[in-house]
């Protein structure tokens, strides 16, 4: 009992961060309809630039964190301009191909300059974890799971409350009656694909002081936010937010009760699942997003 | 023209170890060729039928596997005191069960993903990789994980007229791939050329129309998932074969993409495309080697794949084509649809 009081602990904290990866994928699926390759890429991106700014440039780790989430808005936002824009007509393979590329593009770059040995970030939590009873937690889990779900958060509320959401929403439902009604759908398409890359980011910047920060961190990050999406069905933000929580349980309990070996499988095998009992995901393709 | 140039590179090919005796560019060739077949594979599916699979090697890695391990022999115990031995046998025979068992898995991943189209289909084929690549690593007593399986022997071919021969040297292998490469483009081009194929060019074009005209999708694209996979378990088993020693790396997502970079280099639908692109990126490292990084290797391979998607959309086959017959022939109709489609 007291073991899985620990587990469901672990789980709702590793969750706070999966649902953070899935939204800013599904965030760029719904809108764009971009199957996001980098997603990954940018994840580590995060993870690195937290470094540089916490490590390198010495910064406190309070002020790198927003260092490392604007950063990853900036290379989304230039990724769309220069990348994305041109092929806003091409086929839904030719972007996923493009994207791949500069998934390869951004991992190997980083692999060259940082080399392929692992970093960590230090972080400013005590060691000694927070005990309650027969569950304890770290400082920096629970500290990463307040941010997840504040920057969840203020996704929500940018989408739902500001004029820019409004535009995102009308722009999801029909990109073509939204620009006939004066929505610059081009800023709009920037905005989107910034925001997913400054959350995937963020999500980098968050994890990576938790483990280490590697090359290849991305690459499983990635595969576990298509899990993410697929379970919410794809382009749903509630989806993709309950996707996190119910694949971070998946991973928790199969690892603690089967085999920790195939913790990662989890992911794989619930999207095989869903996709066999309800190939439009758990939560059916939203309608509207937020 | 074009009928004639896949035959011409078969001639070259032939008779480039005569010439060659550097053993580095000899291992790059036959690499290249193993995993031209993959392409030539994947083109089958992304090219003919439209569908991207992101989880090819998957088949590829079964195939090394499934191969490896008939030839070295396994001990292991199932649930429910189940236990399989196997002593071992001939890479011969590894090499057919490895076709065998991938065009089986090819065919039940039809089976249960063709439910599904584009984004989806891609992702499942992914995960379906990462399981296999999971097993591989955690089932221990069957593959030994990341200690690899090591001293795979090369196959043994029964030739007439010499007895059975161990295929030991690089030029050996290289003509083995050669060979089993050729027949794979044969039997490529006779199924595209077929009934068959027009079913499978239907689907890509316009799959509603194809099924009112009697195509049965689902079975169209299992068939050709089936032969895709199995021609890359195939490769796998030649890798295996070659190489002696594989491990959970065989599954990397990287060799995915190389297949997927030559593919649509080459010109995805076209036949030659996969031979063209395979042998570009192949042979590309070797020619990258000398001046940078592995590293620098990799950000060069992937601004190349985003240049040709921006400049040559359609692959360098297809394009260079265009320039060289302007006249109209009779598949010009069908070329300007595909454009107007695409628009």
């Amino acid at each position: 009992m007291d073991q899985l009081l620990q587990h469901i602990v672990n789980a709702l904290v590793l969750g706070g961060t999966y649902a953070l990866l899935g939204i800013g994928l599904t965030l760029i699926f719904g809108i764009m309809n971009v199957v996001n390759f980098t997603h990954g890429a940018l994840y580590t991106f995060g993870a690195y630039a937290m470094y540089l700014a916490a490590v390198a440039l010495g910064l406190n780790f309070f002020v790198a964190l927003p260092v490392a989430l604007v950063a990853g808005l900036a290379l989304g936002a230039l990724i769309e301009l220069v990348l994305l824009r041109p092929l806003r007509n091409a086929d839904i393979d030719t972007t996923m191909l493009v994207m791949i590329g500069v998934g390869i593009i951004l991992q190997s770059g980083t692999l060259w300059i940082f080399g392929g040995v692992a970093k960590s970030v230090p972080t400013p939590f005590p060691m000694e974890p927070l005990v309650i009873g027969p569950v304890s937690v770290s400082w920096v889990r629970l500290f990463v799971f307040a941010a997840a779900l504040a920057l969840i958060a203020i996704t929500y509320l940018t989408i739902n409350g500001t004029r820019l959401g409004r535009a995102m929403r009308a722009t999801f439902q029909d990109h073509d009656t939204a620009a006939l009604m004066g929505v610059n759908v081009s800023i709009i398409y920037t905005a989107t694909f910034a925001i997913g890359s400054a959350l995937a980011s963020a999500a980098g910047a968050l994890l990576g002081p938790v483990y280490v920060v590697f090359p290849q961190m991305g690459d499983l990050a990635a595969v576990k936010a298509f899990a993410i999406v697929i379970l919410g069905g794809l382009g749903s933000i509630p989806g993709a937010t309950i996707g996190g929580f119910i694949l971070a349980f998946a991973e928790e309990m199969g690892a603690g009760y089967l085999s920790s070996g195939y913790r990662d499988a989890m992911g794989f095998l619930i999207i095989i699942a869903v996709l066999l009992v309800k190939p439009t995901g758990l939560f059916a393709r939203a309608e509207r997003i937020g | 023209m074009t009928r004639y140039l896949p035959l011409l590179l078969l001639a070259i090919m032939a008779l480039v170890p005569l010439g060659l005796k550097d053993p580095y560019l000899l291992n790059a060739l036959i690499i290249t060729g193993i995993f031209t077949i993959c392409a030539m594979s994947l083109n089958l599916l992304l090219g003919f039928t439209g569908q991207l699979s992101l989880g090819h090697v998957a088949f590829f890695g079964i195939g090394a596997y499934v191969s490896a391990l008939t030839a070295l022999g396994f001990d292991v115990s199932l649930p429910f005191g189940w236990r399989i031995t196997h002593e071992g046998g001939s890479p011969l025979v590894g090499f057919v069960l490895a076709i065998l068992i991938t065009g089986l898995m090819g065919f039940l991943i039809g089976r249960l993903s063709f439910r599904v189209r584009g984004a989806y289909f891609v992702i499942v084929t992914i995960s379906f990789a990462e399981v296999v690549r999971l097993v591989a690593l955690n089932w221990v007593e069957l593959t030994q994980g990341p200690l690899a399986l090591t001293a795979i022997p090369n196959i043994t071919l029964p030739l007439p007229g010499l007895g059975d021969v161990t295929l030991r040297t690089k030029i050996q292998n290289y003509y083995l791939v050669l060979v089993v490469a050729a027949l794979s483009y044969l039997l490529i081009g006779q199924l595209v050329n077929s009934r068959f194929g027009r079913a499978m060019r239907g689907l890509k074009e316009n799959e509603s129309l194809a099924l009112s005209l009697g195509v049965n999708a689902t079975r169209t694209l299992t068939i050709a998932a089936t032969i895709s996979a199995a021609m890359a378990g195939a490769a796998g088993s030649l890798y295996a074969h070659y190489i002696r020693i594989i491990d959970p790396d065989v599954f990397l997502f990287s060799y995915t993409v190389t297949m997927v970079i030559m593919v649509v280099a080459g010109g995805k639908g076209s036949l030659a495309g996969p031979l063209v692109g395979g042998l570009l990126f192949g042979l590309l490292p070797v020619a990258l080697r000398p001046v940078m990084a592995p590293e620098a290797q990799w950000i060069v391979y992937g601004a190349v794949l985003i240049a040709i998607l921006f400049v040559m959309p359609r692959g360098i086959v297809p394009t260079l084509a265009g320039f060289m017959n302007r006249r109209p022939k009779p598949e010009a109709p069908q070329k300007a649809a595909e454009a107007g489609a695409q628009s």
